[in-house]
C-alpha cells in the first residue's frame, strides 16, 4: 500500500525519457489503482456507519413511539352524594377519609351507563371484572378530583380515564387475545367489550402528556408511569454538574496551559487528567459513595451527590478540551498583547479566553451531554432503583431529595416484567435523545455566535 | 553592582538608551548569544542584521524581556534602560514593556475592531481619563503610524479585515500608543510587498523623530536605508557595531565584509 513499497521492483516501469504523459506509466496506474481502492473503502465505512444509524434510530422510533400514545376511557361518572359525602356537609375532612374503594362503585355505574349506551352487552356479573378494563388508578384520579372540587359532588361529569396496560396493549396490538389465555388480569371477553367500546369510541388512543411530564408508577400501573420526575431530577444534577465543572475546569485548564511552569509536577497532573478521563464512570459512583455520602453525610439518592459524582467525571473532559481549544489560539495574540504591556492575566481574559470561548463551550456541553447519558455511577449512590414518584417540594428539595435520573428511570421501566414498561423504556430513550440533540444544537449555535470570523 | 557604578555609566554614556553588557542567553543547553554587548542611542534607528538563527530575534526580545515567556531561556550579563538594569528583580516585565514596544514579524492585530486594537494598550495603562482623551490618542497613533487616512472611515471595522501592510502599520500605531520610550522591530517588512515595506520604512524614518527605534531586518538593503547604526551578528556573536555607512562601506571584519557582499548567510 505505501509508496515504499511501489519504489522497488525494476519491472515496475520507470518513466524513461521519451515515456508520453497522454500513456499513464505502470507506477501511476498502480497508484491510482490504490487511491481509488481506498476511497471504495472509506465510503463502504460510512455507508456501513449510515446502515447502523438508520437500524439504531427507526428501531428506537419504532419501539418508543407507542410510549406517546395511551389508550383513554372517556365516562361520563355520577359523584354520587350518596356514596362520597353522606353526611352532606362537604366537609373536606370526611371527604377525604372515602378512600378509593368507595369510588369503585361510581366507576363501575358508569362503565355499565356507557356500554349500555354503546349498546354493548355486558358479560360479566361482577363489577369487579368489568373495571379491570380501566387502570388501578382510575379511583385515585376522580378521588383527587373530588377533593379539589368537592362542590361538583352530586353532579356528573366527563371524565377520561386511563384504560388498563393490557386494553392498552391490545389496542396497541402488543395484547392478543391468545395472550391472555393465562392471564389473570383480564380475558378474551374483556377485549370483546373494548372493541365494541372503540367502535362506540368511548375507548380510544391519544397523545399521552403524563408519559413527558408525570411520575414514576408502581409495577402493576404502567399506563399511569411518566418520565417527568425523573426528568426533573436529571435537570438538577445538570445544574450542579454546569455550576461546579465549568468553572473548576476552565480555571484549572487555564492555569495549566498559560501560567504552570513547565516541570514535572505539572506533566504528572496532565498525564493524570488524560487517565481520570479514561477511568470507568463507576469508579467515580464508588468514590461519590465514600466520599459525599459516607463521610460528608449528604443524603443519598438526592440529584446533588449525582451532580457532584458527574462533575468529577466530567471535568477531565472539560479540562482537555479547554485547553485544546486555549492551544489553539495563535501565539502572536498573546505577543501582541505581551508586547504592549499587558500583563499575563490581561493577555488570558481578554484576548485568549475570548477567541478560545466556543472550543470550551462545545467541550462543556458534550461533556454536559456524557454525564446526562451516564447511569453507572448513579448506581453506586443510589439513584438507580429509586421509585421515582413524587415531585420535589421546592428547588432545595429538588437538589437534596431523593429522586432518579433519566437513564437510571430507563434502566428501571427496561428490568421490570411487564411489557408495557419495555415500550416505556423505549420511549424515555426518545426523550433522553431529545435532551441530546437540543444540547448539541445550543453548543452549535453558540460557537456560531461566540465564534470570530475575523 | 552597586548604586555609584550604574550612575557612573548612565552618566558616561549620555544619549545611550539602552546598553547591554555581556549578554549570554541559554536556551536550555543551546548558547544563543555570547557575550553581547552594545550601546543602542536614543532618538537612532539602530538595525541588527545577520544571517537567520545569528539570535538578533533573541537578543531584540531580550531588551523587554518578552523572553521571559519562554520557560527553558537564561538570560545573563546586564542590559541597562537610561542606566537602570530592566533584569533586575524589582523591575516588573509589564511595566518594562509599556516603555519598550514591541512590533512582530507577522502583523497581529487583535481580532478587535481598529479603534479597540490602538484603544487597548491606552486602557490598560490608564493612559486616558475619558472617551474624549482615548478618542484623541487612538486618531494620534494612527496618524503617527501613517494609516489614520486610510481608516478613518472605519475605525469600528475589523482590524483583521486590512491589507497585510496596513495590519502593519496598525501594530506599530498600537505599539505607539501606549507612549513607549524604545520600539522594538523584528523584521517588521518580511511579510509585507514592496510597497508597503517603503511606507513602513517611512515611517520608521519619522518614528525615529520620538524614539529609540532597533529593527531586526534580513535585507540588508532596508538596513541601509533606514538606520544610522547597524550591528551584525553571525552565530551569537556580535561581530561588529558602528554606523551604518561604515558597516556597509569600511566594514573592519572579514566576516561583515563577506556577508554583505553575500559570500555567507
Amino acid at each position: 500500500m505505501s509508496d515504499a513499497s511501489l519504489q522497488s521492483g525494476p519491472d515496475m516501469g520507470t518513466p524513461s525519457a521519451k515515456s508520453s504523459i497522454l500513456q499513464l506509466d505502470q507506477r501511476t496506474k498502480k497508484r491510482n489503482a490504490a487511491e481509488a481502492r481506498f476511497r471504495a473503502y472509506g465510503i463502504a465505512a460510512i455507508a456501513v456507519g449510515l446502515v447502523f444509524l438508520v437500524v439504531l434510530i427507526s428501531s428506537i422510533i419504532f419501539k418508543g413511539v407507542g410510549a406517546f400514545q395511551q389508550s383513554f376511557i372517556t365516562l361520563e361518572v355520577e359523584l354520587l352524594e350518596s356514596k362520597l359525602d353522606k353526611s352532606g356537609e362537604r366537609d373536606i375532612e370526611k371527604i377525604k377519609k372515602v378512600t378509593t374503594f368507595g369510588y369503585n362503585p361510581l366507576i363501575e355505574n358508569a362503565l355499565k351507563a356507557a356500554m349500555e349506551e354503546a349498546g354493548v352487552e355486558n358479560p360479566f356479573t361482577k363489577g369487579k371484572d368489568l373495571r379491570k378494563m380501566l387502570s388501578s388508578g382510575a379511583a385515585a384520579d376522580l378521588r383527587r378530583f373530588v377533593i379539589a372540587n368537592p362542590d361538583r359532588i352530586g353532579d356528573t361529569v366527563q371524565f377520561r380515564l386511563l384504560a388498563s396496560s393490557r386494553v392498552d396493549g391490545y389496542l396497541k396490538g402488543r395484547v392478543t387475545r391468545e395472550s391472555l389465555a393465562r392471564d389473570k388480569n383480564l380475558t378474551p371477553v374483556h377485549l370483546d367489550v373494548v372493541d365494541q367500546l372503540k367502535d362506540a369510541g368511548v375507548v380510544a388512543k391519544s397523545f399521552n402528556l403524563g408519559f413527558i411530564t408525570g411520575a414514576d408508577a408502581s409495577e402493576s400501573r404502567p399506563e399511569q408511569a411518566g418520565i417527568g420526575v425523573s426528568m426533573l431530577g436529571s435537570f438538577y444534577m445538570m445544574l450542579v454538574v454546569l455550576a461546579c465543572a465549568l468553572p473548576i475546569g476552565v480555571a484549572a485548564s487555564i492555569y495549566l496551559e498559560e501560567f504552570a511552569p513547565q516541570n514535572w509536577i505539572t506533566d504528572l497532573i496532565e498525564v493524570n487528567i488524560s487517565n481520570l478521563a479514561a477511568v470507568p464512570s463507576i469508579v467515580f459512583g464508588i468514590l461519590g459513595l465514600a466520599v459525599f455520602i459516607q463521610f460528608a453525610h449528604l443524603p443519598q439518592s438526592a440529584p446533588l451527590v449525582g451532580g457532584l459524582v458527574l462533575t468529577l467525571m466530567t471535568l477531565p473532559t472539560i479540562i482537555i478540551s479547554t485547553r485544546a481549544s486555549l492551544k489553539s489560539v495563535p501565539p502572536s495574540i498573546r505577543e501582541a498583547a505581551l508586547g504592549i504591556g499587558a500583563s499575563k492575566m490581561q493577555t488570558v481574559f481578554h484576548h485568549v479566553l475570548p477567541l478560545a470561548m466556543p472550543g470550551i463551550l462545545t467541550g462543556t456541553i458534550i461533556g454536559l451531554a456524557q454525564a446526562l447519558g451516564e447511569t453507572a455511577p448513579l448506581l453506586l449512590i443510589g439513584m438507580v432503583g429509586y421509585i421515582a414518584s413524587n415531585y420535589p417540594g421546592g428547588i432545595i428539595e429538588g437538589f437534596m431529595s431523593p429522586n432518579s435520573a433519566m437513564p437510571a428511570q430507563i434502566y428501571e421501566w427496561a428490568k421490570r416484567a411487564d411489557p408495557a414498561y419495555y415500550e416505556r423504556a423505549w420511549g424515555g430513550i426518545i426523550i433522553l435523545l431529545v435532551f441530546l440533540m437540543t444540547m448539541n444544537i445550543i453548543a452549535i449555535i453558540l460557537r456560531r455566535r461566540f465564534e470570530r470570523r475575523w | 553592582m552597586n548604586v555609584m557604578t550604574k550612575t557612573e555609566r548612565a552618566l558616561e554614556m549620555k544619549d545611550m538608551k539602552i546598553s547591554a553588557k555581556n549578554v549570554q542567553v541559554h536556551y536550555g543547553d543551546t548558547h544563543a548569544i555570547k557575550d553581547v554587548s552594545v550601546e543602542i542611542e536614543d532618538k537612532t534607528v539602530t538595525a541588527f542584521i545577520g544571517p537567520s538563527g545569528c539570535g538578533k530575534s533573541t537578543f531584540l526580545r531580550c531588551l523587554n524581556r518578552m523572553n521571559d515567556t519562554i520557560d527553558i531561556c537564561r538570560v545573563e550579563g546586564d542590559i541597562l534602560l537610561d542606566g537602570e538594569d530592566i533584569y533586575d528583580k524589582r523591575v516588573d516585565p509589564v511595566q518594562l514593556r509599556a516603555k519598550v514596544g514591541m512590533v512582530f514579524q507577522k502583523p497581529n492585530p487583535f481580532p478587535k475592531s481598529i479603534y479597540d486594537n490602538i484603544a487597548y494598550g491606552p486602557r490598560i495603562h490608564g493612559l486616558a481619563r475619558n472617551k474624549a482623551e482615548l478618542d484623541e490618542i487612538v486618531e494620534k497613533s494612527l496618524r503617527r503610524g501613517a494609516i489614520w487616512d486610510e481608516v478613518k472611515d472605519r475605525l469600528h471595522a475589523p482590524g483583521t479585515g486590512l491589507s497585510g501592510g496596513q495590519q502593519q502599520r496598525l501594530c506599530i500605531a498600537r505599539a505607539v500608543a501606549t507612549e513607549p520610550e524604545v520600539l522594538l522591530m523584528d523584521e517588521p517588512c518580511s511579510a509585507l510587498d514592496p510597497i508597503a515595506t517603503a511606507q513602513v520604512e517611512e515611517l520608521i524614518d519619522e518614528l525615529r523623530q520620538s524614539y529609540s527605534v532597533v529593527i531586526v531586518t534580513h535585507s540588508m538593503q532596508q538596513a541601509a536605508r533606514v538606520s544610522q547604526k547597524t550591528a551584525f551578528f553571525h552565530l551569537g556573536n556580535l561581530v561588529e557595531y558602528d554606523d551604518t555607512t561604515k558597516i556597509f562601506t569600511n566594514p573592519e571584519d572579514p566576516r561583515t565584509e563577506s556577508y554583505i557582499t553575500g559570500r555567507i548567510g
